[in-house]
């Protein structure tokens, strides 16, 4: 008995010690973390950049959210971050204080679909201000009936359906239509996976909700997608209306953050960054977003070539802004 | 003696009644879980193909597999298993065998009777800070494992004390009469009896332990990973290469749970497939246990 006890012992240690050795050795690895929305795109770019590195580079992406894939990517656990919202002022100073850089860059556009019912027969158009009065923290417990949004509609329930608190998509919709991130309503239906949002507006006559538009356009048969008007008259959401900027306020820019010192150190950082904003206009296309126009591309391409670090956005967001004026702003500055 | 008749009469007329009952509530569950089964069957039985279990994701639907995911699973299952069988065995051995019945004893048994009740959550968040940031195994295989062996203690430990407690008390004395010591006593009869026992709980653990997602996407699984972690077995001396456990990883719950929030709908058919494989795995894992359950009844003859 002792004998096998003293083998077990000696065993395990030679293990372990195995184990520790065999560690922490160097490999060419790409990590990225971030937002779940920015997610089909990067996974779509690393798919093909591992096929075109025929395995040489290994590329791993997560979906901790935008906010917490920051957290990572601001101890210095990632290479890249996703993200759905320019970087806030709190995690700009979280990287100050993990001594990161990063370079900001934008890599596609999506839109928000608000959308409603198809028996839904009275809303042809929604404002900003109907929009806000249906949503803001105000109207909680007050705001039951669509004829309190307008007279003119009907005396019936108004059921609403969103993304919840911890989606950068419902940062940027409170942002673009309440006027302040994260202030919305509280009594509403939220759930985390846009799928079931889809269910809920769908089953529902009185229903009424906002998602990414890539989720409308895979469910036009259940849904019925309502035109925005923010003052020039109600804009349908559409690839061309998302891209010329005339779909305003509910498309946003997606960004990447790309840590500079793994930009510069690390060449397969580089290397799938290059890639990266190389096969953005299809890939993006394929993940059902919307490409940024070619300039804004080439920009996006001499700001990782040049290493300029910080934020465009300053720590806020800006809503319905160009994403290539705000690159070329960036430019003229210097 | 028409008034015992009728009594009778009545009693087995109730007893009928709950028989009734009683098949209904069984067929209920039954009823829902194949159900749920045909279902997720109908769904996912065109994707379920050899390739879907040899292909990694894919941004095509048609294209993408599990196979990060399912050689994923199977890891942090290996690792839980390695952790927790030893220490919950131990434990569970100890508390029944040694352990007097004092103070400290009950604080421990209240506690681990309470563990087994925690949300999987929170050994998630207690996982993050213990393995990734304090001992700096990072977000890795042998992280996600020891998660789970966390998780699934409690239950090893009160499957292993539950089995040992059906162990006749005669068996004990009649191994002390003949001069056996406390541990030869164990070695020889407690253990080997309630093995079966033991082995069903840690199954049945396993294979809760298969389908956990919160505490593992706590402790940083990735959702995107086309490749396999390092071989365990290498060319060069010491062969052995253990450098998988230091790999990241992703599980089945999170490939399927990726696909069900995909705006297209063949994901959702991808989804339903993994769905089904999950469900398979956790199947053979109780057939398994079921059956070791038999065999180990069959050989103890007291």
């Amino acid at each position: 008995m002792l004998k096998k006890v003293l083998f077990f012992v000696i065993a395990m240690v030679s293990l372990t010690s195995l184990l520790i050795t065999n560690a922490y050795t160097a490999e060419k690895i790409v990590k990225i973390d971030g937002s779940s929305t920015v997610y089909p795109i990067t996974e779509a770019v690393a798919e093909e950049f591992q096929k075109a590195k025929k395995g040489a580079v290994k590329v791993t992406v997560g979906i901790s959210g935008t906010g917490g894939g920051f957290k990572k990517f601001c101890r210095g656990e990632t290479d890249i971050s996703n993200a759905s919202r320019p970087i806030s002022k709190k995690e700009i100073e979280a990287c100050k204080e993990g001594k990161i850089e990063y370079i900001e860059l934008p890599i596609a556009y999506d839109g928000l679909a608000v959308v409603v019912n198809p028996k839904n027969t009275w809303v042809t158009s929604l404002t900003v201000a109907d929009l806000k009065k249906m949503w803001e923290p105000a109207s909680t417990g007050v705001i039951k009936k669509w004829n309190q949004v307008r007279p003119e509609w009907p005396d019936a329930p108004l059921k609403l359906f969103g993304p919840g608190a911890d989606s950068g998509t419902f940062d940027y919709f409170t942002e673009a239509i309440v006027g302040k991130a994260k202030s919305s309503r509280g009594d509403y239906t939220a759930s985390e996976d846009d799928n079931v949002l889809v269910q809920g507006v769908s089953q529902d006559k009185y229903a009424l909700g906002y998602f990414g538009l890539a989720y409308y356009e895979e469910n036009k048969d259940k849904l019925k997608v309502v035109p925005i008007d923010s003052g020039k008259g109600p804009v349908l959401p559409s690839e061309k209306t998302v891209m010329d900027g005339t779909y305003t306020p509910l498309s946003r820019p997606l960004l990447i953050y790309v840590n500079k010192d793994a930009a510069t150190k690390k060449p397969e950082v580089k290397e799938f960054v290059e890639f990266f904003i190389k096969n953005a206009p299809t890939l993006t296309k394929e993940a059902r977003y919307i490409p940024l126009p070619k300039t804004a591309y080439q920009l996006a391409q001499e700001r990782f070539a040049k290493l300029k670090t910080g934020t465009m956005f300053g720590g806020e967001e800006k809503v319905g802004l160009k994403i290539e004026d705000l690159l070329k702003i960036e430019q003229k500055s210097r | 003696m028409n008034e015992l008749k009728k009594r009778i009469k009545y009693n087995k007329f109730l007893s009928s009644i709950f028989l009734i009952i009683g098949l209904l509530s069984t067929l209920v569950g039954l009823f829902l879980l194949t159900v749920l089964f045909v279902d997720l069957f109908i769904d996912g039985y065109p994707r379920l193909t050899y390739k879907f279990l040899t292909s990694f994701p894919s941004r095509i639907p048609e294209k993408a597999g599990i196979l990060s995911a399912w050689v994923g699973s199977f890891l942090i299952l290996f690792v839980t298993a390695l952790a927790a069988i030893p220490i919950g065995v131990a434990a569970g051995i100890y508390l029944e065998e040694y352990g007097r019945k004092n103070w400290i004893t009950n604080i421990i048994e209240i506690n681990i009777a309470n563990l087994a009740g925690v949300p999987s959550i929170v050994y998630g968040l207690l996982a993050l800070g213990l393995f990734v940031y304090f001992f700096k195994f990072g977000e890795s295989i042998l992280t996600g494992g020891l998660t789970l062996a966390l998780l699934i203690l409690p239950m090893v430990i009160m499957a292993t004390r539950e089995s040992i407690r059906a162990i006749p008390n005669s068996i004990r004395e009649a191994s002390y009469a003949l001069g056996a010591t406390k541990w030869q006593t164990v070695q020889w009869h407690i253990f080997p009896y309630s093995l079966g026992g033991i082995l069903t709980g840690i199954i049945i653990g396993l294979s809760r332990a298969i389908g956990e997602t919160a505490p593992i996407i706590t402790v940083g699984a990735l959702t995107f990973i086309a490749f396999l972690p390092s071989p365990p077995i290498t060319s060069d001396f010491p062969f052995l290469s253990f450098k998988w456990l230091f790999d990241p990883f992703t599980a089945m719950p999170i490939q399927m749970f990726n696909w069900v929030s995909r705006p297209q709908k063949e994901f959702q058919v991808n989804a339903a497939a993994a769905g089904i494989i999950l469900m398979i795995m956790t199947l053979i894992m109780n057939g398994l246990a079921i059956y070791i359950r038999y065999r180990f009844r069959k050989k103890i003859k007291w």
